[in-house]
């Protein structure tokens, strides 16, 4: 009698609690699928509208495309200056800092993330603008025949390079806590057994850590590449942007990322401007989605390559 | 972002709310007959230009010791935005601008119960051509000329066209980095009508809130201009006179003078200004005339409008309206916003009219 009463509030306690689990994942969907059919609802007129709602644009492509170059241009950047600094970084606090050491670097990184992005965007402007201006100024005259220094370099320093590399110190914080763990959980058995070996601490790194933490470390990056490619504020404050399309990273004339469009944008907006920007803000969300997914289907692959 | 939307949304919601209140006040106050002048009480919605923001605040600091009971909120949305919720029914009144056009005058006959809304301008602020160049104190330039710059055909300090407006001046071989908004405002609006009206066609580009050329530096606010500006070298951007803080301002030329941004020249351009045809009484939009070669006058500025109803609904909300509009429109409003905000007081004649038509307001 009283097993059976046991079992049933057991049954009882799974059932609420997988009803609870089932819920919240359902929720998440629903959250989902709510923004994407608003986003979807919302940007659909500004297909066909015209110049005057798209700031000049003779329609919605033509419209959309520099925003998406720049706003992957900016992330590209940020990505291949954040994924190195980050990893090793990582890699130093999982297994060459001695511990109290590593401690104190995990909790200088893990507070980066916690700066607020308006502060990031106004030292962008005020003080990395400033400062990487004479730089670029430099590069525009001695380094001109690479296409991404053909210049005339900015003299206040707001380029999409500058953007990038803030956009770079944001997503640090972010891959870096990843990749410790990551790390971290690596199988010290085998660590052990390559240094027994006679590996190098450098090979014992890149044959028993790096490729059991390969998957991780991709899922790590594009955890970092969402948030760059949808930072607003520092990037609206940071970027000089002209809305053109252009490899030269260190010129005045810049394309703007989509974030940023809405939210300079957005607040003067009236009528298919809105819904122009509410489309971009659904390319957006569809470009975020497919990085997502391809890093997934990345990741799936190489897994079974593994095995 | 999200704020902004979240804000957009609140406001209307909250202007019903305080719209409500202020009806079951007025039923209040309709009991007790000694209504008497300073017991005016309430909650009092707008927004609309971010341009009035500081006058705005001004105002209503100003307003609210006038009148302990009232409380007025001024959201700075920006002028479009102002507008919409104005001809939704969501705020009393808004700050635009640009005035009405024909299409929204006609809209606003159904929040303002049959007739058409009233348009005053109550902001007037001269719009400043920054610069920083090291070793150029008074810098000249014809419109034409700075056309020229800001479209990026003229590219270098040095240019013949800006030596013919500088005689004397020993201009460097340095590379001119124009900055602009890039977001949308009222500023570039009429910083970029004044280069279409004053340029005798230089200036081939429309005129808008949004920049139309992709050249140049984008800088994000007045602020972010101006930080631009002191930030670089041999910058030159536009902003309100009254933010231009440090920075060196040029002249321009207005008929065969040079004229720098004050107070006095933008009043006086104002006054060389006719009013839109076809409009009520109550509308005092106007055409700003930027060819104007009245002497003394600065026509590169910024007009912004106060924008109600000429009848409200509840006599109530009439009373609020009619009353701070005519505290801004007051000399002591005027020159509240002039103390903090640096904007160009109404000359007398013009605030005198402006403050008959809001004496009418009901």
């Amino acid at each position: 009698m009283s097993t059976l009463s046991a079992t049933r509030s057991r049954r009882v306690g799974d059932r609420v609690f997988s009803g609870t689990t089932r819920g919240a994942a359902l929720l998440i969907l629903l959250a989902m699928g709510g923004v994407a059919a608003f986003l979807a609802v919302e940007g659909i007129p500004a297909l066909g509208a015209g110049p005057e709602a798209l700031g000049g644009a003779s329609g919605f492509t033509s419209y959309l495309w520099p925003l998406i170059y720049g706003t992957v241009l900016a992330a590209v950047i940020a990505l291949l200056i954040a994924t190195p600094l980050s990893v090793g970084t990582a890699l130093v606090i999982s297994h060459y800092a001695p511990r109290r050491l590593s401690r104190a670097l995990g909790y200088v990184v893990d507070l980066l993330a916690a700066i607020p992005s308006v502060v990031y965007g106004l030292w962008g402007i005020g003080f990395l603008g400033v400062h990487l201006a004479p730089a670029y100024v430099w590069l525009g005259q001695h380094a001109s025949w690479i296409p991404f220094f053909a210049g005339p370099g900015s003299t206040t320093g707001r380029t999409i390079l500058t953007a990038g590399i803030v956009l770079a110190i944001m997503v640090l914080p972010i891959i870096t806590a990843i990749a410790r763990e990551i790390f971290a959980q690596t199988p010290t058995l085998t660590q052990e057994a390559a240094l027994a070996l006679g590996a190098t601490r450098w090979e014992m790194v890149r044959l028993a850590v790096l490729p059991p933490a390969r998957s991780g470390l991709v899922s790590a990056v594009m955890l970092g590449l969402g948030r760059a490619l949808g930072e607003t504020m520092a990037v609206a404050m940071v970027l000089s942007a002209s809305g053109v399309v252009t490899i030269d990273l260190i010129g005045n004339t810049n394309p703007s990322t989509i974030a940023a469009n809405i939210a300079l944008k957005f607040p003067e907006a009236t009528g298919l401007g809105v819904n122009a920007l509410i489309a971009s803000g659904l390319a957006l969300f569809v470009l975020t989605f497919a990085v997502n997914a391809a890093a997934r289907a990345i990741v799936t692959r190489s897994e079974r390559k593994l095995k | 972002m999200n704020s902004s939307t979240v804000r957009r949304a609140a406001i209307p919601a909250a202007a019903a709310v305080a719209l409500g209140l202020g009806l079951s006040g007025c039923g209040a106050a309709n009991e007790q007959p000694a209504n008497a002048a300073g017991s005016l009480s309430g909650t009092l919605n707008g927004a609309g230009s971010s341009a009035q923001q500081a006058a705005q605040e001004a105002w209503r600091a100003g307003f609210q010791t006038a009148h302990p009971g009232v409380t007025v909120n001024y959201d700075p949305v920006g002028s479009g935005s102002g507008v919409d919720q104005f001809l939704s029914g969501g705020v009393p009144f808004a700050g635009s601008d640009a005035y009405l056009t024909t299409e929204e005058v006609a809209k606003s006959k159904k929040v303002c119960g049959g007739q058409t809304a009233i348009e005053v301008p109550d902001y007037v602020s001269p719009i400043a051509v920054v610069y920083n160049l090291s070793g150029v104190q008074d810098l000249q330039l014809d419109p034409r000329t700075l056309a020229g710059i800001f479209d990026g055909s003229i590219t270098t300090w040095n240019d013949p066209a800006i030596k013919a407006d500088n005689p004397g001046a020993n201009l460097p071989a340095q590379r001119i980095t124009p900055v602009h908004r890039s977001d949308d405002s009222g500023t570039t609006e009429n910083f970029t009508d004044y280069l279409s009206q004053a340029s005798q066609g230089a200036w081939s580009n429309p005129a808008g809130e949004t920049w139309p050329v992709k050249s140049g530096e984008g800088a994000q606010g007045t602020s972010g201009v101006i930080q631009a500006v002191t930030n670089g070298a041999g910058t030159i951007g536009y902003a309100d006179a009254s933010q231009a803080g440090q920075l060196s301002t040029a002249k321009i030329k207005v008929g065969s003078q040079y004229v720098g941004p004050t107070a006095d020249g933008a009043a006086k351009a104002l006054d060389a200004s006719q009013p839109v045809s076809g409009r009520s009484a109550g509308d005092m939009a106007l055409n700003l005339n930027r060819t104007t070669t009245a002497p003394g006058a600065y026509p590169l500025v910024l007009v912004s409008y106060l924008i109600g109803c000429p009848s409200y609904g509840s006599a109530h909300t009439g009373d609020l309206v009619g009353k701070y509009f005519s505290y801004v429109l007051s000399p002591q409003g005027q020159q509240a916003a002039a103390k903090t905000a640096g904007s160009a007081p109404l000359s007398s004649s013009f605030s005198k009219r402006a403050e008959a038509q809001v004496a009418k307001i009901q």
